[in-house]
C-alpha cells in the first residue's frame, strides 16, 4: 500500500464512512423510536410528524407493570394527595390502579410473562449449549460410527422452518399435555438450538488441541476430569457465543409461544402485542413493555462481548 | 528406581503395523533417545508407555509390573510434549501445580515443590505470568518443570526442543542433560535430529518403519552401525556408500568403486574376514573423514578428480570422482582448491566398514 493515500482513496473513505453511518442509523432509529416512545406521555406517541424533544416520563413502565382501569370521576384533591408519586402519574393519564379487597395493587400481566421469558430461555440455552458442548466433545475427540451421517442428521433438523410443524406438534403437545407449561417450551427451544449448538460447539472443540487434554492425562487426571478442568475453560469463548445466539433464538421466539401458551407459561413476545387489542392502544407501555424486553439480550451480549469477539474471530488467530 | 521394558509390542493404525515386534530394556536413570525419521514410530512407541495409546500386542513393564492395561493417570508418568501444551488459562504456578493438585497434597507442600522446581529450572520470577507471555524457551522450562515437580517414575519428552529455534535447542539440549544428571530420572526422549540423540543418549534406539534397528551408545551406533539405514541415518555429512568389489593382489587385498581402475588398498585380512562374501554383493561405507586425501602421490594413495566444494567453516567437504561413483571427503578448510583439481585419495581400513546389499546387514569386519 502507498503510504501517501491519493485523492480517490481519500474520496473513498470518505464515502466509506457516510455509508457506515447511515447503515447505523437505519439500525439504530428504530430502538431509539421504541426507547424514546417509552418514556413519552401518551399524548406524543402518535404525532405527525413524530415528536423528537419532550419531558421524559416514568408513566409508561407504571402503566406496564400495574392493573388500570378508566376513571369515571377525577379523584377528590384528598385521595390525589394521599396516593404515592406513582399512583398521580395514572390519575393524571385519567386512570386508576385497581387494588384489591385489601388495598394491594394489582400487577400487570407483564411482570410474569417477562419472567417466564427468563427461565424458558435461561434454561434452554443452558440444556442446549450443555449437551451441546458434550456431544461436539464426542464427536471431536472420540472415532464415532457413522459420525458423518450422524452430524449430518443433526445438521438436518435445521433445513425445515420450525413453524411448518408448529400444528402437528401442538396436537401432540396437547395431547401429553406440554401446552402453556413452561417445561414443553423449554424443550421446543432447546431442540431448536441442539443441532446449532453441536454444529458450533464441534468447531471450537476441533480447535482445541487434544494434547492439552493429554497432558493432564498423563499429569494425572481422568478423562472427565480432564474435561471440566482443561477443555471447559479452553471452550469458554466458544460456549459464550453458542449461548448468545441460543439465548437470542429462545428469548425471541414468537410463532410457538403464541400458539402453544396462553396464560401460565406464556412469555413475553406473544403478550407484549396482546395489550394492543384491549381498550385504546397505549403506544407507551407497548414500547415500555418492548424496552425492558430488549435489555436482557443487550446486557447479556455485552457482558460478553470478549468472548463474542474472540468467538467470532476463531480459527483466524494462530493459538 | 525405574525400569521400563517392551516385549514384543505391536501396534497397528488399521491396516498400518506401526510398531513391529519391540523389544527393549531400559535401566534405571537411563536417558534413551527413540530416534528416527517421522512416521518411524518412535512417537507412537513414547505414546504407548505413556498411555495415550493402546497396544495391539506385548506387554509394557514399568518395574516389572504390566502396566499395558492401566490408564495413563495410573502409570506415575511423566510427559513433555513438544507443543508443551501449556494450559492457557493457568498461569506458570498453576501449570505446574496442575499435577500435584491430582494427589491429595497440602497447599503448603504443593507450593513448597513448585517453587522448589522454580528455583531448579530457575522460572521463578515467571510463576505469576500467562504462558501466552513466555519466549519458547521458558514455555519449555514450564513444561519441564510440570513434568518433574511430581517425580515421576520415569520422564518422556516428545521432540521437546522441536519447536525452538537452533540456537535457543542448542541451549536447551544442555539445560536438559544438565538436569538429567542433576535429577536423575529414567528417560526416553523421541527425537529425529540425531545431533540431539548423540549429545544426549547414554544409549540410542534408532527405529525405522516401525522396526528396530539398532541400539547402543552414541558411540556404538556412530562407529558401528548395524546395518546400511543406521549408517547412513547417523552422522553428519552422511556415511558415503558404494557398491564395491574386492579382489586379491600380491601383497594385499584391493577395493574398487563404481568401476575404477584402480581400487583402494586394503589389508590382506580384509578378505579372511569378509569369510566368503568378498565375492558377493558386497557395500562399503566410509564415513568423509575416513577418506584421507593428499596433493601429492603416495604409496596406496589413488589418483581422484575433485567435484564440488562445500566450505563448512571448520572443515571443507568435497565430492571426489571415483569412476561412476562419487565419494565425499573431509579436508581442512582451505585444502582443495576448486572443483577439477586432481589429488589423491585412500581410505583409512581402519573406519571401513562393509555390509551386505542384499539384507543391508553390516558385515562387522575390523580392520
Amino acid at each position: 500500500m502507498a503510504a501517501v493515500r491519493t485523492s480517490s482513496e481519500i474520496g473513498f473513505n470518505r464515502v466509506a464512512i457516510v455509508a457506515v453511518l447511515l447503515v447505523t442509523i437505519i439500525f439504530l432509529a428504530p430502538i431509539y423510536w421504541i426507547a424514546s416512545t417509552a418514556f413519552k406521555p401518551r399524548n406524543l406517541a402518535t404525532t405527525i410528524p413524530p415528536t423528537v424533544v419532550f419531558q421524559p416520563e416514568i408513566s409508561p413502565f407504571v402503566k406496564l407493570f400495574t392493573k388500570r382501569s378508566q376513571l369515571r370521576s377525577a379523584p377528590t384533591p384528598e385521595e390525589y394527595a394521599a396516593a404515592p408519586w406513582w399512583e398521580r402519574v395514572v390519575f393524571d393519564g385519567g386512570e386508576k390502579i385497581v387494588r384489591d379487597g385489601k388495598g394491594q395493587v394489582q400487577w400487570s400481566g407483564y411482570p410474569s410473562r417477562f419472567m417466564n421469558s427468563l427461565i424458558v430461555a435461561i434454561t434452554s440455552t443452558v440444556l442446549a449449549v450443555g449437551m451441546g458442548t458434550f456431544t461436539a466433545y464426542g464427536f471431536s475427540r472420540f472415532k464415532v460410527k457413522g459420525e458423518a451421517d450422524l452430524l449430518f442428521f443433526i445438521l438436518s433438523t435445521r433445513m425445515l422452518p420450525p413453524v411448518v410443524v408448529a400444528i402437528p406438534m401442538f396436537l401432540m403437545y396437547r395431547a401429553v399435555g406440554l401446552n402453556d407449561t413452561h417445561w414443553g417450551l423449554i424443550i421446543l427451544y432447546t431442540a431448536f438450538n441442539l443441532s446449532f449448538s453441536v454444529w458450533l460447539m464441534k468447531g471450537f472443540m476441533d480447535e482445541i488441541p487434544k494434547e492439552y487434554e493429554e497432558a493432564a492425562l498423563v499429569d494425572g487426571y481422568t478423562r472427565m476430569e480432564a474435561f471440566f478442568k482443561i477443555v471447559l475453560p479452553e471452550a469458554a469463548t466458544g460456549i459464550a457465543a453458542t449461548a448468545v445466539f441460543c439465548f437470542i433464538t429462545a428469548w425471541n421466539e414468537y410463532a410457538f409461544a403464541l400458539i402453544m401458551t396462553n396464560r401460565r407459561a406464556q412469555t413475553a413476545p406473544p403478550f407484549i402485542p396482546s395489550q394492543v387489542g384491549s381498550g385504546l392502544p397505549d403506544w407507551t407501555v407497548i414500547a415500555a413493555g418492548t424496552f425492558l424486553f430488549l435489555l436482557p439480550v443487550a446486557i447479556f451480549t455485552f457482558l460478553l462481548r470478549n468472548h463474542l469477539l474472540r468467538g467470532m474471530s476463531f480459527g483466524a488467530i494462530r493459538k | 528406581m525405574t525400569q521400563i521394558e517392551l516385549r514384543g509390542v505391536q501396534k497397528y493404525f488399521g491396516a498400518v503395523q506401526v510398531i513391529k515386534d519391540l523389544n527393549l530394556k531400559i535401566a534405571d536413570n537411563e536417558f534413551i533417545v527413540l530416534l528416527g525419521q517421522s512416521g518411524c514410530g518412535k512417537t507412537t512407541t513414547l505414546r504407548a508407555i505413556a498411555g495415550l495409546e493402546t497396544i495391539d500386542e506385548g506387554d509394557i513393564l514399568i518395574d516389572g509390573k504390566p502396566v499395558q492395561h492401566l490408564k495413563a493417570a495410573d502409570r506415575d508418568i511423566a510427559m513433555v510434549f513438544q507443543s508443551f501444551s501449556l494450559y492457557p488459562h493457568m498461569s506458570v504456578y498453576e501449570n505446574i501445580a496442575f499435577p500435584l493438585r491430582a494427589t491429595r497434597k497440602s497447599k503448603a507442600e504443593i507450593d513448597s515443590e513448585v517453587r522448589s522446581v522454580a528455583k531448579t529450572l530457575q522460572i521463578t520470577e515467571l510463576l505469576a505470568k500467562k504462558p501466552s507471555a513466555l519466549s519458547g524457551g521458558d514455555m519449555q522450562r514450564v513444561a519441564i518443570g510440570r513434568a518433574l515437580v511430581r517425580r515421576p517414575k520415569a520422564m518422556l519428552m516428545d521432540e521437546p526442543i522441536g519447536a525452538l529455534d537452533a540456537k535457543l535447542r542448542e541451549e536447551m539440549r544442555a539445560e536438559i542433560k544438565r538436569l538429567h544428571i542433576k535429577q536423575g530420572s529414567t528417560t526416553i526422549y523421541v527425537t529425529h535430529d540425531q545431533i540431539e540423540a548423540m549429545s544426549l543418549a547414554d544409549r540410542i534406539v534408532i527405529m525405522h518403519e516401525g522396526v528396530l534397528q539398532q541400539v547402543g551408545s552414541p558411540d556404538e551406533v556412530y562407529s558401528r552401525p548395524a546395518n546400511l539405514f543406521v549408517a547412513q541415518f547417523v552422522g553428519s555429512p552422511v556415511m558415503n556408500v558404494a557398491d564395491a568389489a574386492v579382489t586379491e593382489t600380491a601383497s594385499s587385498a584391493s577395493v574398487t568403486v563404481g568401476g575404477a581402475a584402480t581400487g583402494f588398498e586394503f589389508p590382506r585380512a580384509l578378505l579372511s574376514k569378509l569369510n566368503g562374501h568378498a565375492g558377493g554383493q558386497l557395500a562399503l561405507g566410509i564415513r568423509p573423514e575416513g577418506v584421507l586425501v593428499r596433493h601429492e602421490a603416495a604409496e596406496g594413495f589413488v589418483p581422484v578428480e575433485t567435484q564440488i566444494v562445500e566450505p563448512l567453516g571448520s572443515f571443507d567437504i568435497v565430492d571426489l570422482k571415483v569412476g561412476t561413483k562419487m565419494l565425499r571427503a573431509r579436508t581442512k578448510s582451505g585444502f582443495v582448491g576448486g572443483p577439477g583439481e586432481k589429488v589423491f585419495a585412500r581410505i583409512d581400513p581402519t573406519q571401513a566398514h562393509f555390509f551386505d546389499t542384499a539384507s543391508g546387514k553390516s558385515l562387522e569386519v575390523r580392520l
